[in-house]
């Protein structure tokens, strides 16, 4: 029989709340921290900012994001920054510190650095639109009689999606209305994997029947019969990117890499195999058409290869995998597949402002320190990844290892910064896309992460599962941002629509779902 | 050289006889009609032997026919390589094939109200008390009581029980007859799997069977499924599911059940 203590008295509340109030101000910011001498540099440029400058040691980061926006002159459209250490300038292989809260919590404190160093602070711009998290399903449709395998959204705007399914059609989706808006019917096996075009003129379309097809997303019509050429069934399609096209108007090309061991590189307007890229010696798993005019391709054979888009040739194979290569992604994945098409939602008339605006989009995202750097991340069956860098060397800039299982999923954040890896051991792995350091391991799933997918923002990943769920992860914090269960059966694919407003899931359930904020 | 090879060393040295390929091809040709001919006048056990070779024979012809017929069919592209669609990521894999819930076919049936209350043996053999129970007559003071019951059917006894003390237990359920775990059925899947016991949850000959967990035919048991990986609508594992024996576990030595879907 335990006694019940009797209620506090009011004086030992308040030396309670003393002692409290009293250990919580440890953590507290001192008011008064030396002066430091501060170097701010560009991320992208490398360029200095404003020499050097003599700022509180307790500054945060929101104050160093308004000094930066005043010395670059953007005061009045203030663009958010964050910041982050460069512990050693000589040393390239000097960890980074990234600033978290302010100065003195994430660089004084710890010991990185003392009042009396120079801090070099490089500054990295980030979205400057804000994607709200999904949080409901607006809609579930009926339509498809099979699963869903593949679903991508327009990248023009989120009112457009397309789906492919098991029972051999594809569909195209109002995500406005959320009604259906056109079946495509015409491969006679299920449709594996499907892609818009980065001008939303065309989608392809790859199916089990060892076929591609091509079709007009404003009529739904399909531009041809059949395109044959592969003799076992189309694993992915990469568009080529909108700045490398020959013509903007006709020279649409695209890669089709399928089970048969080879890459089609097709025309589109003439409707035709171009290239044929063989070598390697078992499927081919993931292609990704890079915006320097290479193809990357992923394979079973453990290789990945990267071929010249120009003349078809091989220009490397990264050797590294001890397993099959399943997916890779690109740091600019996310500007190639949205081209000209940016937040403000007003693209571009003429065919020559847009290859502009694609190209000042894609040198922007890819620039690293004042060079083009495009790099590559690749997931396998052996539990690890790779980071590439190809232009520079063909060997790996760092193994990703933490995976219990194979790993199916990898994705860059849209700003490049992060990396998202979807894996069968129940979790989704965050890495630093800098150096492949290893940040947050987001756990929540029950079954195997299929997919997964950051917000336009990249402030935000929504993740699709076996366990019938999607889960929209916090990237700043590692925290399940709000958990989305709806489906009936398993989550095959998941998107986040370029602008942010909408994500669509699709899997064995057969009905297509959409979530809103 | 063997002795048994005389002819084809007749025929190296010689040759063939000139109509040779003639006399085989008529032996053959009458092959047909000398089985005919055997069959009808065989007698006794020559008939019966030869008629068992014929029979092997004919299945192995058979056999052979439906193969070739199978062969020949002629399709029209490769055949897809299962009947539910899977993305490019998982087509080459080998998945387990595990026994989880096809949820889309549970919720029908759980639409239908009727389906809620019905189960696969809705109806089942009374058992008496005097067939369930033994009295015990045994040791002294026992036996002068005459209260004390053994049950003398399988029955399953929860990992935490701890047995009263001697004076005061009134039912004993013998060890050997103690069951653990259950070999149930996946009804939709065709799939048997051996899963942990976690309780009785009606037996339905008596609610003080179902307190002693008693194992008759029909009974209603919860197993634990969580090896099979079915989930919830929210994602959720699903870990104890609810299934009917379907055998006479006194009878056979194991319990076999199929699970309520």
């Amino acid at each position: 029989m335990t006694t019940v203590l009797p209620p506090k008295s009011k004086r030992q509340k308040l030396a309670e709340s003393k002692i409290a109030q009293a250990q919580q101000k440890i953590d507290l910011i001192p008011e008064h921290v030396p002066n430091v001498v501060v170097h701010l540099q560009a991320a992208d440029t490398g360029t200095q900012l404003g020499g050097e400058l003599h700022i509180p040691g307790n500054t945060t980061a929101q104050q160093l994001g308004l000094l930066v926006n005043k010395l670059l002159g953007t005061e009045d459209d203030r663009v958010p920054y964050t910041f982050s250490l460069l512990t050693s300038l000589t040393n390239v292989d000097s960890p980074i510190i990234d600033i978290a809260n302010d100065l003195w919590t994430s660089v004084l404190k710890p010991g990185h650095k003392t009042t009396e160093d120079v801090l070099t602070l490089v500054y990295t711009p980030q979205a400057v639109f804000r994607v709200r998290a999904v949080s409901r399903c607006s809609a579930a449709i009926a339509g498809h009689g099979e699963a869903i395998l593949a679903t991508q959204f327009s990248p023009a705007s989120s009112a457009r999606m397309v789906t492919g399914s098991g029972d051999g059609t594809a569909r195209i989706w109002d995500c406005d209305t959320e009604t259906p808006m056109f079946t495509l019917k015409g491969h006679k096996s299920w449709v594996l994997a499907v892609g818009w075009s980065p001008d939303a003129k065309y989608i392809a379309t790859g199916s089990m029947d060892n076929t591609v097809r091509l079709w007009d997303p404003k009529t739904g019509k399909a531009l041809g019969d059949a395109m044959k050429g592969h003799t076992k069934w189309v694993t992915n399609i990469a568009w080529e990117p909108f700045h490398l096209q020959s013509d903007p108007a006709t020279g649409h090309r695209f890669a089709s890499s399928s089970k048969d061991q080879t890459i089609r590189v097709w025309n589109a307007a003439l409707r035709r195999v171009e290239m044929t890229l063989s070598g390697h010696s078992a499927s081919v798993t993931c292609v990704k058409w890079g915006g320097t005019g290479w193809i990357y391709s992923a394979s079973q054979d453990k290789t990945i290869k990267i071929w010249d888009s120009k003349v078809g040739r091989m220009l490397h194979s990264l050797n590294a995998h001890a397993h099959w290569v399943n997916h890779l992604a690109l740091s600019t994945d996310f500007v190639l597949r949205t081209a000209y098409h940016d937040h403000t939602g007003k693209p571009p008339v003429t065919d020559e402002e847009r290859v502009a605006n694609a190209k000042e989009r894609y040198e922007k995202a890819a620039t690293i320190g004042g060079e083009l750097v495009e790099r590559l991340v690749t997931a396998s069956d052996d539990f690890t990844m790779y980071l590439w860098e190809p232009t520079k060397s063909t060997k790996p800039v760092a193994r990703l290892l933490g995976h219990q299982k194979l790993v199916n999923h990898v994705t860059f954040s849209p700003d490049g910064r992060l990396i998202a890896s979807a894996s069968f051991d129940n979790h989704v792995k965050l890495w630093n896309a800098r150096d492949g350091k290893f940040i947050f391991s987001l756990r929540g799933h029950v079954a195997p992460v299929y997919q997964c997918c950051f917000s336009a923002d990249s402030r935000l990943l929504v993740s699709s599962s076996k366990d019938t769920t999607l889960k929209v992860w916090d990237v700043k914090t590692g925290k399940l941002h709000t958990d989305l269960p709806g489906h009936q059966d398993e989550v095959f694919a998941v998107d986040w629509s370029p602008d942010g407003k909408k994500v669509s899931s699709g899997g064995k359930d057969k009905a297509v779902r959409l979530w809103k904020y | 050289m063997p002795q048994n090879e005389y002819i084809e060393r007749w025929q190296k040295l010689h040759g063939k006889r000139l109509d040779h390929d003639e006399r085989k091809r008529k032996r053959l040709a009458r092959e047909g009609h000398k089985q005919s001919q055997n069959a009808q006048k065989f007698h006794g056990l020559r008939a019966k032997l030869y008629a068992k070779k014929r029979h092997a024979e004919k299945i192995q012809m058979r056999k052979t026919i439906k193969k070739h017929e199978q062969k020949n069919i002629k399709s029209d592209g490769p055949s897809e390589p299962s009947a539910n669609p899977l993305p490019p990521y998982l087509l080459d894999r080998s998945l387990p094939n595990n026994a989880k819930a096809l949820s889309t076919a549970i919720k029908q049936k759980r639409a239908e109200k009727a389906a809620k209350f019905s189960v696969p043996l809705p109806k089942v053999r009374g058992i008496s008390e005097e067939e369930m129970f033994k009295v015990v007559k045994t040791g002294k003071k026992t036996a002068k009581k005459g209260w004390k019951r053994v049950i003398t059917k399988p029955t399953f006894v929860g990992s935490d029980f701890t047995r009263r003390p001697v004076k005061y237990e009134r039912f004993i359920r013998p060890m050997g007859l103690r069951y653990k775990k259950a070999n149930v059925t996946h009804p939709e899947l065709a799939v048997t799997v051996q899963l942990p016991l976690l309780s009785v949850k009606k037996n339905p000959q008596s609610p003080m069977y179902t307190q002693l967990g008693v194992l008759t035919k029909g009974t209603i048991i919860e197993v634990n499924v969580s090896e099979l990986g079915m989930v919830t609508v929210s994602g959720k594992v699903v870990w104890g599911r609810w299934a009917q024996i379907t055998n006479n576990p006194e009878n056979d030595g194991c319990v076999n059940a199929v699970l309520l879907v």
